[in-house]
């Protein structure tokens, strides 16, 4: 009796332990998050002024004389709403054609395989892709050369996170709508797009806020100007890399104005992050419950 | 597109004489065009692979049809302007900082996806979410800034130190260079980065196990951490080696975090605080004079395409092995 009491005790106490150990981690991992987001704000709220948000850079900028980095604010708006647009164009149809066409067939796997292992592709890859076919093709660093590899990068996150909603739908809808007599493109289009809608847009701004981040990528095909961009066919700034080129500087306020600009980055990440829960609660009223 | 209101069934019933319903001939050709339409789309991710690698390798022929493929992964040194292309600096680098990242995600990553698969309520997990979710979101330039704020100084400060008094015998501890700046520092941010991917697709491998062997072992009178040991750790170990495999690729191809921190010296490293520079790193750091130098541009295409080939590799069998897990669970 009194040695299997002592064996019940002692695996309670290894129990004990383990989730003590449990607790641990998870207070890492929640306080590291805390940590991150205390480090950009301290160091980038004390230089964030509405300079920076509203100005390009002038003379002597990057010795730190006046001027912001609007350049990049609105480059990278650019490069991120054009290359999820691109995405959307591609990652909609794939999605669509591997719920209504594929399935889970071995086709379906294959296309879904692909896709992970695209996923798993570093964007530095990408951007070197990128680069390579520039030379090619004999173009120059360019905000459409850029959009084009962000698209890339963002296809398989979109196209997977759309996948993982919509093969999830119920089918009883698309059987009603099937048995009515509408075609699999009607289904796919009318139904599963509306139903799928909310799943749809967190899955477009997950895409968007990894595409505004990305800075490998852009460092081959983007090139880096002072102006704002006027024509697709011209290089243009962007926010991961004015924080990167600025925290390289020689000059404290110059790395001053990196962290603010790690700072605004890191806000636009947030808004997007949030906006996409906020947004697919709303739409949600249009699917049918 | 009207949203609001369900226009696809009643919209032919109600509109009849103002709006002529499209046949069902025609109907039937859209859809036939449509499909085959994103039939073409959806080649293009199986394709793209193709595509990226085949474009590497021609960019990167010139410099391997001048040397021999052993000569370039396996050489010591990098003097582009002499023609010398040695990876092995590079590659070493990043397998050091790859191995120090994992060693330090992995243990605590584990306990957070058990904690949250088989011991948290729902409303935890739920709270959960965000956090991992925010922490995948954060850009990596962000990463970087944290790093080069936070954890280099940490490194310089306080690890470094206690390494110099208490680890100086052990070779690979040694402090060696008094910047903070290293393969640790980039260990450390590269662990943060991969651990939202690690414990995601561990807590969903562990979500594979059904039910009924989890309540079998706890019924005989087993308690839950001598379940997990010994009745659903055997099962899902595929999965979690899976996971890890993953994260390690991940950590192969970041690039501005760990540049940002790691010191970008091209040299073999000896010791954790030793800087270093991984390929990806090297690729980002020299692609401005790549075009001035002969051969230059072909091998840092060609690292990329060594990063990629071994991304792929890693990429494609943890996937294989994590699709076969999941596909039982619906079986």
């Amino acid at each position: 009796m009194g040695m299997k009491k002592k064996h019940f005790e002692r695996r309670h106490l290894v129990e004990g332990f383990v989730k003590f150990l449990m607790y641990v981690a998870f207070v890492i991992v929640a306080g590291t998050l805390g940590l991150i987001l205390w480090t950009v704000i301290s160091r980038g709220f004390p230089s964030l002024t509405w300079n920076m948000v509203s100005q390009v850079p002038k003379g002597g900028y990057y010795m730190g004389k006046e001027g912001g980095i609007l350049n990049a604010i609105i480059g990278s708006a650019y490069l991120a709403t054009g290359g999820t647009l691109l995405a959307i164009l591609l990652s909609l149809p794939i999605a669509l054609y591997l719920k209504a066409y594929l399935g889970d067939s071995k086709w379906g796997e294959y296309v879904r395989l692909s896709l992970d292992v695209l996923w798993g592709i570093p964007s530095i890859v990408y951007g070197a892709f990128g680069f390579a076919l520039m030379i090619m093709l004999g173009m120059r660093a360019s905000l459409l050369a850029a959009i084009i590899v962000l698209a890339l990068v963002e296809l398989p996150i979109m196209t997977r996170a759309m996948d993982e909603v919509i093969r999830r739908m119920p089918a009883d809808l698309e059987h009603a709508a099937l048995a009515l007599g509408s075609t699999k493109f009607e289904v796919a289009l009318r139904v599963v797009t509306r139903q799928m809608l909310p799943g749809i847009v967190t899955a477009i701004l997950l895409a968007f806020g990894r595409g505004i981040g990305d800075a490998a990528s852009v460092l081959f095909t983007a090139g880096y100007t002072d102006r704002i961009p006027t024509s697709l066919m011209r290089p243009t700034a962007s926010l991961p890399l004015a924080v990167f080129f600025q925290l390289g500087s020689p000059y404290a306020e110059v790395r001053e104005r990196g962290y603010a600009a790690a700072l605004i980055l890191t806000i636009v990440v947030l808004v997007v992050s949030f906006g996409a829960r906020g947004l697919s609660a709303r739409l949600s009223k249009y699917a049918v419950k | 597109m009207n949203l609001a209101k369900p226009s696809f069934i009643p919209k032919s019933i109600t509109t009849e004489g103002r709006e002529i319903r499209p046949s069902v001939a025609a109907r039937t050709r859209q859809d036939r065009a449509a499909q085959r339409v994103f039939f073409i789309i959806t080649l293009l991710p199986v394709v793209l692979i193709l595509i990226v690698t085949i474009a590497l390798l021609v960019r990167a022929w010139p410099i391997l049809g001048t040397y021999r493929l052993s000569d370039l992964l396996l050489g010591e040194t990098w003097k582009p302007n002499s023609g010398q292309f040695g990876f092995r600096p590079f590659i070493l680098g990043t397998v050091w900082v790859t191995i120090v990242g994992l060693l330090l995600a992995v243990p605590p990553c584990l306990l957070v996806s058990i904690y949250l698969a088989e011991y948290a309520h729902a409303r935890t997990r739920s709270l959960t979410k965000p956090i991992l979710d925010l922490l995948a979101a954060i850009p990596p330039v962000v990463y970087g800034v944290w790093g080069l704020l936070a954890i280099v100084p940490f490194v310089d400060d306080v690890i470094a130190p206690l390494a110099d008094r208490w680890l100086g015998s052990v070779s690979i501890l040694r402090v060696t260079q008094p910047t903070g700046f290293g393969i640790l520092a980039g260990g450390i941010v590269l662990a943060v980065m991969i651990a939202p991917l690690i414990i995601a697709v561990t807590f969903e491998v562990f979500s594979t196990v059904p039910n009924d062997l989890r309540h079998a072992a706890l019924a005989v009178g087993a308690t839950r951490w001598q379940t997990i040991r010994t009745v659903i750790f055997p099962q899902v170990l595929p999965g979690v080696i899976a996971a890890i495999v993953l994260g390690a690729s991940r950590a192969f191809g970041e690039t501005i975090a760990v540049m940002m921190v790691v010191g970008n010296t091209p040299t073999v490293p000896t010791s954790i605080f030793d800087t270093a520079t991984p390929l990806p790193a090297l690729i980002a750091n020299n692609y401005g004079e790549m075009m001035s130098i002969p051969l230059y541009d072909a091998a840092l295409l060609g690292a990329a395409l060594v990063l990629l080939v071994v991304i792929l590799i890693f990429n494609i069998l943890s996937t294989l092995v994590l699709q076969r897990m999941v596909r039982r669970k619906w079986a």
